[in-house]
């Protein structure tokens, strides 16, 4: 039986379609996981219960039965609305976050192509995104969803430099750009990156926080002043489309956190034959720790104003992120 | 090499494809009636000039091409556009009757670079050079052969970019200035 699963995987074709069909499968599930986190730990700061009646108990199918109405209702595209680009736009943004899953490790060997500039890819198809955004608030005819995209993209462009820089500092440590790669040299070195790198890793998690738009650094969405930003005119499918991209994408930044910063699949005293078992627990464990951080974030800080979230990015990250990498480079070759 | 030949490797046809999408896309970049669909053909056509780039083992160009030119120059181009006039449906200012010699020049620096190519290199097939370069030899030979070079390139940019922030910044009369303080 596994001769002929091995036999029948080692056809490129059903590889292909195996690996896309997991990858499919894992943006919802991931999504739905952290959608009902969100809504649980929210409820739990706050006081309040959260979700209980769906599912029977602790409202467990609160999500599935969010997505089952989010597909019922009409789709709806406002007269003045650029169609084929407001059409294409939640794609394109759900695509730059199922790609970013194709290069994180989950354990030694179990990666869905390690590419040699695996570091590079993440932050080339990470920057799509962006597009699809400016072409969400632009198309949708509004002057609301035109204001968030705007401020979207100010800010993701802002926020690519530290996080491009923040990452450097992992790469010139390890030597390589391939993910596996890094986790194998931290796994070398005997201690996760963190150690040496807690600045480059302070500065990836705030450069990614706002690369989310997540609260603090939530203003292309600011219900108070726009509405809901880009995604105002968004509904049903599309809108969802959205959802699932956010949530997908704290997961996927934070596994290339996990990846470049704590090691990734590694924890110290565990033998290598277990890890090739255990690697996917370790993972998603030190990821969802991220998630959390991230979900408590938003429920503990105020948001930033516009100029505050600028500053902060070119006055203090950037800097800050390019010492990171000259102290890195001077610890490299001195020691 | 007939065409049938050529066909029959399925590598051509993706080829075919890709080069046949990013030359419409191209075409349109010229042609779209609305200021931004132009912006949004040229982020596909550049996609495509990735993927041609990735067909040619070329990896670490291909992600470049989409960081620098799509994630931050076309993403400036949009902001740009949108910030000052993005009208969703037909832009009219977009049109312009001096469309015959730019056309003919274009035609012409095809032909001059297809002939030349076409004179240079003939029916001689491009042996491949077996492993791709890799980014790391890329790298070493970025900073160590052609490390002058390098820092020539980077520092007429940084002459760029400061020249950039000197034009665009607006000196504040004395009035705005202590306004400014105040605040």
């Amino acid at each position: 039986m596994s001769a002929f699963l091995s036999d029948l995987f080692a056809n490129f074709w059903v590889s292909l379609a195996g690996k896309l069909l997991l990858v499919a499968l894992m943006i919802p599930l991931v999504g739905m996981v952290i959608g009902y986190a969100e809504m649980k730990l929210s409820a739990k700061m706050q006081a309040r219960v959260g979700p209980y009646f769906a599912g029977g108990r602790w409202g467990w199918a609160q999500l599935i039965a969010d997505g089952v109405k989010f597909f019922q209702k009409e789709d709806l595209i406002p007269e003045e609305a650029d169609r084929p680009v407001f059409k294409i736009a939640p794609v394109l943004v759900l695509i730059s976050t199922v790609a970013l899953l194709v290069v994180i490790p989950f354990g030694p060997g179990i990666i869905f192509r390690d590419l040699s500039v695996g570091v590079f890819y993440a932050l080339a198809i990470s920057s799509l995104s962006t597009v699809g955004i400016l072409m969400a608030g632009w198309s949708s005819g509004n002057k609301y969803s035109l204001m968030g995209g705007l401020r979207a993209a100010g800010q993701l462009i802002a926020y690519e430099l530290p996080l491009v820089l923040a990452v450097i500092g992992s790469v010139m440590l390890a030597g390589t750009m391939s993910m596996s790669g890094i986790v194998e040299a931290q796994i070398e070195a005997g201690y996760p990156y963190l150690i040496i790198q807690f600045v480059g890793f302070g500065i990836f998690m705030v450069a990614a926080l706002a690369e989310l738009s997540r609260i603090p650094f939530d203003m292309p969405i600011a219900e108070s002043e726009l509405v809901m930003g880009y995604l105002t005119e968004y509904s049903g499918f599309r809108f969802l489309f959205f959802f699932l991209a956010e949530f997908a994408n704290m997961f996927t930044l934070s596994a290339i956190a996990v990846t470049l910063f704590l090691g990734g699949y590694w924890l110290p005293g565990i033998p290598e034959d277990v890890l090739a078992y255990a690697g996917p627990v370790i993972v998603l464990a030190k990821t969802f720790l991220l998630v959390f951080a991230m979900i408590w974030f938003r429920w503990t800080f105020p948001r930033f104003r516009e100029d505050q979230l600028q500053s902060l990015a070119w006055k203090w990250l950037i800097p800050l992120a390019l010492a990171n990498i000259i102290i890195t480079g001077a610890f490299k070759v001195y020691l | 090499m007939s065409v049938s030949e050529w066909l029959g490797s399925p590598v051509n046809w993706v080829f075919l494809v890709v080069a046949l999408a990013t030359l419409f896309s191209s075409w349109r970049v010229v042609t779209a009636k609305n200021v931004v669909h132009a912006a949004l053909y040229l982020v596909a056509a550049l996609g495509g000039t990735a993927v041609l780039f990735l067909m040619l083992s070329a990896e670490f160009v291909a992600w470049v091409v989409v960081l620098v030119y799509i994630g931050a120059v076309l993403v400036l181009f949009l902001f740009g556009i949108m910030i000052t006039r993005a009208p969703t449906g037909k832009d009219v200012g977009l049109d312009t009757p001096h469309k015959t010699w730019p056309a003919l020049l274009s035609v012409a620096t095809f032909v001059l670079l297809s002939w030349a190519s076409i004179q240079a290199f003939g029916t001689t097939q491009v042996e491949s050079v077996g492993e791709p370069t890799s980014t790391e030899v890329l790298g070493l030979a970025l900073l160590g052969r052609f490390v002058i070079p390098f820092e020539v390139v980077s520092f007429v940019l940084l002459a760029a970019l400061i020249g950039g922030v000197t034009i665009a910044r607006r000196d504040l009369s004395p009035v705005e200035e202590e306004e400014r303080r105040a605040v």
